[in-house]
């Protein structure tokens, strides 16, 4: 099995490097001349001599070619030197470091949410199947899964936190849930830590529940198919003939081999929130990557969007890696086949 | 299922038989008539929503269909200020929406539904029904275009991928990998903002991109039915009777693997159209001077109680995107029973 890991992990290096070249090339080719575009935002129009902007040229690499560029790129990437946002000149490390937890703390919580609901729903689906309950399980859903995570999380601000539709007396803002951010602005830090717990609970309520509900349809679709495979398989008839109750069947039978399929979705769902809290945090107005993210491209600060685009990629591969890793771990046919074969 | 319903026959067979009518004929007939309805619309919008009448008598003049060739004397004019004007004896047969999706109407801005603005107006006065009938045809010719690329794309490396295998396979598969390891927003929205399309090229040039980065769905699904296909017996067959690679790739192997690709494709459409409508709603798709689903729910910004800007443009999308997703599902039956889930 750490033959068949160590493999994964030494593959993600040529993926690394694929991703960055993409990234690198998309806006290399964008903009031949960068430094002029940085100017036209950044000095207004004014003047600039010619000294100074062979400086800058200098200071940024731009007078090398573009493999040496890119070849720096990636040596600064990996030294974790990755230099300054243009728009603040804050460093780039701690722009990240204050973002990066924030869209994990989504994501990591959507993605609990969605497990704790989704294998229950999954099991009493499947084990009702054909049933009243099933099909409305079913097709509700389905529904779920096409709805879309912007038109979902915009109605939940409109009619829940706007003020038009419903109010909380006990709040003294309008609406029910606040319209921006993961935090109050005013006084959070004054509060005590259970205090600020339940602060940030009641902002991130709205944006976990967009973010999560996706994840949460097509787990549960994977858990029933999961459990109703595992229902037709020869041991649980056999269990059946031995005379073990229905419920022991369910429960201690199907559900344990039902459920490998979706423990080895978790590397997969992963960053597949990450990708969604691009969204989320747009709609509620959260600083966390996807913010940082589309506030860079519409800067543009390239550097910046590099380093974001790399770091996604990275979060992305890890869940891969955790998902193959689980599923090396629960299905012996994998780690044995992958030894027997080398 | 009927294995099943053998070994364990019980009451719930009714319900099971009765969701299994409702999604054959029901669901899957309202799913068709939604997507026609969305490709009427698409197709005719000028007839459902212009400022210009269809046919016009007006000054002296007889105008036949000016809402479609939209003439130079009459484009100072939208509906209302046509009819102000009216010499007597003049006379229109206006269009169901007598607005267009440019129309700004600065006496309602941001205004709830009414008799006038059947589904309100945005933050610039522009009619909100009118813009949900264009931005139909935004979304579909997006959605159209985008899938007829992925899949050649798709099929295309996926055959190559799976047929000569080798490194032309790893080093396809690497690609497809790289592609997924960038968060698919994320990606477009980089190229979309360095590119910056403007006018109808947007619609092109989302497409194009949208395409160009989705198409490993179906370079795998590809890449597995040729892998799979080519060691059954008539490919040896073929094989052995003196065909050569191509001959085999196109009329042998492409054929048996062309109805899930079809399937796809479906369900490839109904994700393109949300695709679209995510990076218009984020501002990095269809500029504001066309209309777009995604672009109107943005509209939500500029006054969050603005309730019909949500509902109805995020309701437009969701019943065209399930719509495709159901028939998918039933095209998926009906091809190939294996596939059922």
């Amino acid at each position: 099995m750490w033959r068949f890991l160590l493999k994964r992990l030494l593959l993600m290096i040529p993926t690394f490097i694929g991703v960055t070249l993409i990234c690198f090339l998309i806006l290399r080719l964008a903009n031949a001349e960068p430094m002029s575009a940085n100017l036209d935002i950044g000095l207004s129009g004014r003047q600039i001599s010619r000294d100074a902007l062979e400086h800058l040229r200098r200071l940024y690499d731009l007078d090398k070619p573009w493999y040496q560029q890119y070849f720096r790129l990636v040596r600064r990437l990996v030294s974790f030197d990755l230099g300054t946002r243009w728009q603040d000149g804050r460093p780039i490390s701690e722009v990240i470091g204050e973002a990066l937890p924030i869209t994990l703390l989504l994501s990591t919580l959507s993605l609990v949410i969605a497990y704790l609901l989704a294998i229950p729903l999954g099991v009493l689906s499947a084990a009702r199947r054909g049933s009243k309950s099933d099909t409305i399980t079913t097709v509700g859903l389905f529904l779920l899964y096409s709805l879309p995570s912007f038109w979902v999380g915009t109605m939940l601000l409109v009619f829940l936190a706007s003020g038009r539709f419903v109010n909380c007396p006990w709040i003294d803002a309008p609406g029910c849930f606040p319209l921006q951010g993961w935090h109050s602005f005013d006084g959070f830090d004054q509060l005590g830590f259970w205090a600020k717990c339940v602060d940030v609970g009641w902002h991130v309520t709205l944006p976990i529940f967009t973010l999560s509900y996706g994840a949460l349809a097509s787990l549960s679709r994977y858990a029933r198919l999961g459990i109703l495979e595992a229902l037709h398989q020869d041991y649980v008839r056999t269990a059946r003939a031995k005379g073990l109750s229905e419920r022991v069947v369910l429960y201690k039978h199907a559900l344990r081999n039902g459920i490998i399929p979706i423990i080895t979705l978790l590397g997969l769902t992963l960053p597949y929130l990450i990708g969604g809290s691009v969204i989320v945090e747009q709609i509620f107005g959260i600083r966390g990557m996807g913010y940082v993210a589309l506030e860079a491209i519409r800067l543009p600060d390239y550097p910046l969007v590099i380093t974001i685009v790399a770091f996604t990629a990275i979060v992305t591969m890890v869940g891969v890696l955790i998902s193959d890793f689980l599923y090396a771990v629960v299905d012996p046919r994998i780690r044995l086949g992958e030894e027997a074969s080398s | 299922m009927t294995a099943q319903a053998l070994a364990n026959p019980d009451k719930s067979k009714r319900w099971r038989r009765a969701a299994d009518l409702l999604l054959s004929r029901g669901v899957m007939r309202g799913a068709a008539i939604v997507c026609t309805v969305v490709c009427v619309v698409a197709l005719f919008a000028e007839f459902i929503a212009s400022d210009l009448p269809f046919v016009l008598k007006f000054h002296g003049h007889l105008y036949l269909m000016p809402n479609l060739f939209n003439p130079p004397e009459l484009r100072i004019f939208d509906a209302r200020l046509l009819i102000e004007h009216m010499n007597p004896g003049d006379w229109a047969i206006l269009p169901m929406v007598p607005w267009g999706y440019n129309t700004h109407d600065l006496n309602n801005v941001l205004a709830p539904p009414s008799a006038l603005h059947w589904l309100g107006t945005d933050a610039a006065g522009r009619d909100v029904l009118s813009r949900l009938v264009y931005g139909a045809r935004v979304s579909l010719t997006v959605g159209l275009l985008s899938v007829v690329l992925l899949v050649a794309i798709g099929m295309t490396l996926g055959t190559i991928a799976a047929y000569f295998g080798g490194w032309v396979d790893t080093l396809l598969m690497r690609i497809v990998e790289v592609v997924h390891s960038i968060p698919t927003i994320l990606l477009l929205v980089t190229i979309l903002a360095v590119v910056a399309p403007q006018g109808f090229s947007a619609v092109l040039a989302i497409a194009v991109v949208i395409g160009a980065v989705r198409w490993t769905d179906v370079a795998r699904l590809i890449r597995g039915e040729v892998l799979r296909v080519k060691t059954l017996d008539y490919v040896l067959a073929a094989r052995a009777a003196g065909a050569n690679s191509r001959r085999i790739i196109f009329q042998h192997v492409l054929p048996n693997a062309s109805s899930p690709v079809l399937v796809s494709a479906t369900f490839a459409l109904a994700a393109a159209i949300l695709i679209e409508g995510a990076l218009s709603f984020l501002g990095f798709g269809i500029p504001d001077d066309m209309a777009s689903w995604g672009g109107l729910l943005n509209g939500v910004r500029d006054d969050v109680q603005a309730w019909w800007l949500a509902v109805f443009p995020g309701g437009a999308m969701f019943l065209t995107v399930t719509a495709f997703n159901v028939l998918g599902e039933g095209v998926r039956d009906a091809v190939d029973p294996r596939l059922r889930t």
